[in-house]
This record gives structure tokens, sequence and C-alpha cells, in this order.
């Protein structure tokens, strides 16, 4: 089948059922998705999904929101129900059973039809974002990502080819997140969630991770973008997020498989510049990979690819 | 009858053999189940103690009690100690007390495996739990194992695996029992859709067990070989697929979620027309709903792998297949509604942990549908989102059932009436702490909180500490239940036979004096008259 028939096709149907569930959506005002505090790491509000700065993670905010209110509509029919029987047919308020009433073909035939008919009004949505999702053509900058035991490769093809360095979780939070480190992690800025070095991409530009790994399972996740995969050993995976132009600043995210020993100590975190700057920075890093070619190169950063050696005493 | 049996060598199995004997050698379903519930309540104070230092290092960020290898032990633990050690036989051990008691049958079909299948147990978590003192420590991989990661196991590896395959016998063989036992061993006159719910969801979940419990074997099989033999099954760099495990292993492991619900689904629908003094609603449409999450518990694995990495078409296929499980469940919660309606209501223990269940598995649900949907799962997964999800329908879903179940029989099996304040203060207590244990999980989850870590950042604080603070509170609550059942088992008031005089308890077990003699129905009873009116 075409892909961009079937596209098309389920996203006629899909901008229905979103028009459908709008009035919900506007109505609770839930869409403000205000960046809060210093404190966050993302546009999430804290106890809610963040509205990101993707379309993509728009879209998954959306399809949650979608999802969400009619479930809280079937949980108010349903919960309505069952707390109306336990307030009227109790047996201390005089209440006598029905015993007849054991069985319904009609009532059973419409309680088995309608919840297909609200899965289809979830599915078609779900179905139009997955689609665009793994459409990772037309990329315009491409990164090959690599995991490791516990920190990340960022190796950057295309125009920037060359830029290839890690990132590790920041000195300050290191020392702080040792056993008995005697450190208010509340006094750490960003507490588990910088990096030495972070990745840095360009707005506006269709970004294509390639995530793979050099030891075990691993997974890269910016709740901001939307955007989440594995990187397997042995294998490739593909991902790719565009950062609405105008939304330029840091994101932050951590490692989402279980990896060992220091699982929970490899944060991501991405640098959202404009393209202008960013290829600034491209320059710089070349420059800086390549001093000789290039001797009146603003002052550039240490090279990237030697990450400081991390000493800390294990306390325990 | 056995007194009037004229060979001497019968007369042992009259009464149950003296002191350790009764239990070592074991061969009467009443005292097989009972050791499985007790081995399922001694792993249930376990688990919860792994899960009491999980929530207090959880408690603040930064790391001030364990360091992040025994925090990784602990998740790892207290997952394979609570599915496999008090889930699991606590619902094995269910069955065996009242699967003949339902049906009309002296005891289980095959009294000696089934003493086989429970003396499993106890060495196998004797195994997994020791690898804490062997070198490189318990297994820390996740109880997922996938591998590379599991690879790196220090010694506790073998023995992680020889545990898994000890259980997974165990579990085999019980579920054997049971269908061997509710196909050949019903009472004349009991055709299966007369038969009790209970035994229903029971013989669904037996066929699940024996499909996918050597689908596990096979799954750490290969691991075992890829570890000691250099096989390549999960290695790339031989050819292999770290991916393929997750397919094998949640081949396994969806329909195991099922089989840790499906017979509590069975104790809800045995409590809810017992204390609404009410048929249950659709009881056929209960069995064909029960069958249909059987069948599509072996079509929906993928949906544990959606951020993996897979094919476009795959993901669309499990979002729907995962989805359609919605509706069977959906005909099961809105039954045992209408089975409450216009019924006539009284709250005992087992009744308040069956609504308990009603409205608390109904949240999970909905968080399950939410799941189900890819693009959304892109951001739930592996986040705390999950960990909400499946605690709420494994603790106040399974778990609640189970104690449920326990405050439905327990005077039927000691013949006592156990504490009824005390109950009912476990249960109210009880269902506060666990939503506020489990309910801010969800936040954390959507606001970006991964699950397994032992640290987070500091704006994840207030929602980590609420949810110790309600762990503690769970945990604590707990003891009450052992004080309850201790007790009972100890003495109280005698209980009848009906045990719940002024409700409406159907089935064959209530027509048996309490407690329930050692052997029971040796010659089949006729059909209990309330099992006929039931359908």
């Amino acid at each position: 089948m075409n892909f961009n028939r079937l596209r098309e096709i389920v996203g006629r149907v899909a901008n229905l059922s979103r028009r459908a569930a709008g009035l919900g959506l506007g109505v609770f005002g839930l869409r403000a998705g205000a960046v809060a505090g210093d404190l966050s790491p993302n546009t999430s509000n804290g106890y809610n999904l963040p509205m990101g700065v993707t379309d993509i993670s728009h879209e998954i905010y959306d399809l949650h929101m979608l999802v969400f209110w009619i479930c809280v509509g079937i949980a108010v029919v349903v919960f309505g129900a069952m707390i109306f029987s336990l307030l009227k047919f109790r047996k201390s308020q005089g209440a006598v059973a029905d015993t007849s009433m054991v069985h319904s073909t009609k009532v059973e035939i419409v309680w088995t039809v309608i919840p297909v008919i609200i899965l289809v009004v979830m599915a078609v949505p779900a179905a139009e974002t997955i689609l665009k999702m793994e459409d990772t053509r037309n990329s315009e900058l491409s990164i090959r990502v690599t995991g490791y035991q516990w920190k990340w490769q960022y190796q950057y093809l295309n125009d920037a080819e060359g830029i290839n360095y890690f990132s590790t979780l920041s000195q300050d939070s290191n020392f702080a997140r040792q056993l008995h480190s005697g450190i208010d992690p509340k006094t750490v800025p960003n507490y588990l969630l910088s990096v030495d070095k972070p990745m840095v991409v360009p707005s506006g530009t269709k970004v294509r991770l390639l995530l793979t790994s050099m030891d075990v399972i691993h997974a890269w996740w910016i709740p901001d973008f939307g955007a989440k995969r594995d990187a397997i050993p042995g294998f490739i995976n593909e991902l790719w997020f565009k950062v609405t132009p105008g939304k330029e600043g840091i994101y932050r995210g951590q490692c989402a498989a279980l990896c060992g020993r220091d699982h929970g100590f490899m944060p991501i975190v991405v640098d959202v510049r404009t393209p202008a700057d960013f290829q600034k920075w491209v320059e710089e890093q070349k420059a800086a990979l390549n001093p000789a070619a290039v001797p009146a190169a603003a002052p550039a950063p240490a090279p990237a690819a030697a990450p400081e050696p991390i000493k800390t005493a294990r306390l325990n | 009858m056995a007194n009037a049996h004229p060979i001497a060598h019968d007369d042992h199995h009259d009464q149950p053999a003296a002191g350790i004997k009764r239990w070592l050698f074991a061969t009467n379903h009443k005292d097989i189940g009972t050791m499985y519930l007790v081995f399922s309540l001694v792993m249930f104070f376990v688990g919860g103690a792994m899960a009491m230092v999980i929530r207090a290092e959880l408690f603040q960020p930064g790391l001030q009690l364990v360091d992040p290898v025994l925090f990784n032990q602990m998740t790892t633990n207290h997952a394979l100690v609570m599915i496999f050690g008090a889930v699991m036989p606590a619902f094995v051990g269910l069955a065996n007390w009242m699967v003949p008691l339902q049906i009309g049958a002296p005891d289980m079909a095959l009294p000696r495996m089934n003493n086989f299948s429970f003396w499993l147990l106890p060495f196998a978590f004797t195994i997994l739990l020791s690898t804490f003192f062997v070198p490189g420590g318990a297994v820390a991989g996740g109880w997922t194992m996938y591998p590379p990661l599991v690879l790196q196991t220090g010694d506790a590896f073998p023995m992680l695996i020889f545990a898994v395959h000890l259980m997974g016998v165990s579990s085999i063989m019980g579920a054997i029992n049971v269908i061997v036992t509710i196909m050949n061993m019903r009472t004349p006159g009991m055709t299966l859709l007369k038969m009790p719910i209970f035994c229903w969801t029971w013989l669904i979940t037996a066929y699940l067990l024996i499909a996918v419990m050597p689908v596990l074997a096979g799954a750490v099989t290969m691991l075992l070989m890829d570890h000691f033999f250099k096989t390549s099954f999960f290695n790339a760099a031989g050819g292999g697929d770290p991916l393929m495990f997750e397919h094998v292993f949640w081949f396994f492991g969806h329909p195991e979620v099922y089989i840790m619900i499906l017979p509590a689904f069975g104790i809800v629908s045995e409590i809810i027309p017992t204390f609404a003094r009410k048929p249950l609603f659709g009881a056929t449409s209960m069995i064909y709903a029960t069958a249909s999450i059987g069948f599509l518990s072996f079509i929906v694995w993928g949906h544990h792998m959606f951020a993996d990495g897979m094919p476009m078409a795959a993901q669309l296929f499990f979002m729907m297949s995962t989805m359609l499980i919605a509706v069977p469940t959906g005909v099961k919660v809105f039954n045992w509604t209408a089975t409450m309606w216009r019924g006539s209501m009284s709250f005992e223990p087992p009744m308040l942990f069956a609504i308990g269940f009603l409205f608390m598995f109904t949240i999970g649900g909905f968080s399950g549908v939410m799941l189900a949907i890819v693009p959304s799962d892109f951001q739930y997964q592996n986040s705390y989102f999950v960990v909400a999800h499946f605690h709420y329908v494994l603790v106040p879903g399974a778990v609640f059932a189970i104690m449920g179940a326990v405050y439905y029989w327990l005077p039927k099996w000691t013949g006592n009436m156990y504490n009824i304040t005390l109950a009912k203060t476990h249960f109210w207590l009880s269902t506060i702490f666990v939503n506020v244990l489990f309910f801010p999980q969800h936040f954390l989850g959507l606001a970006g909180m991964p699950r397994r870590v032992p640290d987070y950042a500091v704006q994840f604080s207030d929602w980590n500490m609420v949810s110790s603070i309600g762990g503690f509170g769970f945990g604590l609550v707990q003891i009450l239940f052992a004080i309850a059942v201790i007790q009972c088992i100890r003495g109280g008031k005698k209980a009848s036979a009906e045990v719940w005089d002024g409700a409406r308890p159907v089935g064959l077990e209530w027509s048996i004096p309490s407690p329930a003699p050692y052997h029971s129905f040796t010659t089949p009873p006729a059909l209990h008259p309330a099992e006929v009116r039931r359908s």
C-alpha cells in the first residue's frame, strides 16, 4: 500500500476524532503547558506529560489528553454506577435483591459494541501519529548515538562529520550522588540531569539519530521531544525529531532502560540552537579538531573526545 | 467411607500424620493448599521488605541507604519474589483448597505430584535468595532478565536460571493438576458451564501456564547457553539478536500477567454475588470474556517493546490487539457492576476487598488503555507511569483479590470466624495507603521520572516522598493481615457450614461443615441447589 495514501486516509479520520475530542481538551484548559519553574527539566508541570517542543510531542500530548479524558468519561459512568449501587442497594437500607436479574443479551451487546467504537476513536489518531513518527526520510542532520555503561557518545554525520565526543554526568552531580556524600542534591543545579557536554542540534531541522550500544541495551529519551528509542548492541535504531523554531534551549532526559549499576546516572542533555548558532558551533568544533588548518579560530572548548576522568571515592 | 473400609492400611489416610511428616509427605489437597498459602504469605513479607528498602532509598533525592547495585538487586528480587513467590503460589494454594471443594471432588487428581510441585518452591526461593551471599551479588538486571545486561551477573547467574526452572516446573505441575482435576473429577451433573467461575478462571489460567512456562524455560536456557557454552542466541556479534530474547520473554510475560489476574477475576466473581445476594450477572459471558482474554494474551506481547524499534506494521498490530483486551475486560467490570445493581449488599471484609478490587483494578485498566496507544507509550514506557499501572492491577488488583479470598474462605478452612473489625481496619488502611503509594507514581512517570533508578532529580522529590510514606504505611498495615489470620487459626467464634449466614453463598464448598473435614466429598455430592439456580 502506498505510504502517503495510507497516511492521508488515516489523517482525515483522525482529524474528525480530534475535533470531537477538542471540546474536552479546551474546556479544562490543560493544554496551557506553561514551562514550570527552574526546577523542571522539561515543560511538564510536574504531574502531567510535557507539551514539548516538537510537533510530534504536541501530537502525543493531545493524544494522551484525548485518551485520558475518554477514560475519565468512562470512569464517571462506570464508577458512578458502582457508587450509586453501593449507596442505594444496601441491605442495611432494606434493599431486596432482584435475583431474577441474571442476564440480558441486549445489554451485553451494547456494552461490548460501545467500547469497540471508543477504541476505534482512539486508535485512528494514534495510527496517524505512528506513521509520522516512523517516517525518518529527508532528515537534514544525522547523529550516531552510542550508549555505553554509563555515558553517551555522539558522532555527527553529514556536514558536521568528524565531531565526536562523549557526554557524561556532570562532576557536581556525580559527587553529590555518591552514597553518604553529605551533599544536598537540592544545592546542585540540575541534579542528575546535567552533563559535561550536551548534544547540540539546530532548531527547525529534522535531526535523525542512529542509535546503538557498545555493551547492554540503553534507551535515549527526551520527554520534550516525544522521543524515546532503545539503543541495542549490534543493531541500529532510528529516531527523529524536529524542534520548533523559537524553542531553542536546553532539554533534558535520562536513560530509560535498566543498564546496570549507574543506569540512573547517565542523563541526556540536548542543547537546541538556531541553525546559525549551530553552524558556528560546528565550525568551532571542527577548528578544535584540526587546529593547524584554522590558526585564527577563536579559543575553542577543550577537545571533545576526552571527557574529564571522573575520580570519586567510593565510600561504601 | 474409609472408616468402614476392611483393609487396615487405608486407615492412616483418615487423620493427618503426626508432626513434620504431615507436611513433608502431604498429599491432602487441604494441607498442600495451606502450605502454598503460608509460603506465599512469607514471600509476600520478604518481597515487601525489599519494597520497603526501595521506598526508603527513594524517600528523598541522593543516595542515603543503599548503593545502586544493592538497589537494583532489590528491584529485581522484589519482582521475582512477588510474582513467582507470592502471587502465583497464593493462587495455586487457593486452587488446591477450593477447586476440589467447589466441584465436589475428594482431592486433587494427582496428589503426589501436588506435593512435589509445592516442595520445589522452597528450594527454588532458597536458591534465589541465597544469591545475595555469592560473589558478584544477587541478580540485579531486572526480573525481565534482558541480555546482555543479565549476562553480566556474577555467580548468581546460573542460580537464577536454575531457580526459574524450578519455579516453572512447579507451576506447570500445579497447572496440570488443576486441569486434570477439573476435567475428570466434577461431581455428576456439574457440566462445565455450571462449574463455579473461580474454577473456570483457574482452568483457563492453567492452560496459559502450560502454554507459556516452557517458553520462559526455553528463554532462560538460551541465556544459560550464551553465558556458558558460547552460543550466540542473543549476541549480535555471533549473529544473534538481543531483541529476540525480549520477544520470547514477553511471549511468556504477557500471558503471565493474566495468569496473575484471571484467578482474581474468579474470586471477585464469587464474592460479589454472595454479598449482593444476587446471582452473578451474565455468568456465561464472564466465562467467554475470560477465555477471550486468555486468547488475546498470546498476541499482545509486542506492547512491552514499542520503544525497542519495531516495524510500523507490528506497532499497529500490537496496539490494536492490546486495545481489544479492553473489551472483554470491560464486559467483566460491567457484569460485576450489574451484579451489584438491584442487589442487597452488605459489606463484610471479603466484599470490601472485592469492591476495592473493582475500583482500583479499573483504574489500572484505564492506564492500561493509555499505555496501549503507541505514540503516548513512547513517553510512558519505562517511566514511573508504567510502575503505577502494573502495581494498580497487581496490588489492589491481584493481591486484594487474594486477601478477599482468604477473608471469604478462611472460616471454612479453620472453622473459626476472624476478627471482623480487625479485617475491616486492614481493608481501609490498605486502601488508603495503597493509593497514597501508587497514585503519585502516575504523576512522577508523566513528569519524566524513569523507573528502576535509585536516585532522581530534585523536582521529583515531593511525589516520591508521598509515595514512600504510602509504601511504609501499606507495608506496616499488612501485619494486621497476618494477625487476623493467625488469630483465626488459633480460635474464635465458631463458623457455621454456610459461614456467611444471611448472605447468599453459592457452591458446594458451603455444603460441608466448617472447618472442612480432612477428607471431604469421598462420595460425589448432589449438585448444590444454588448451583443449579445460577445457570
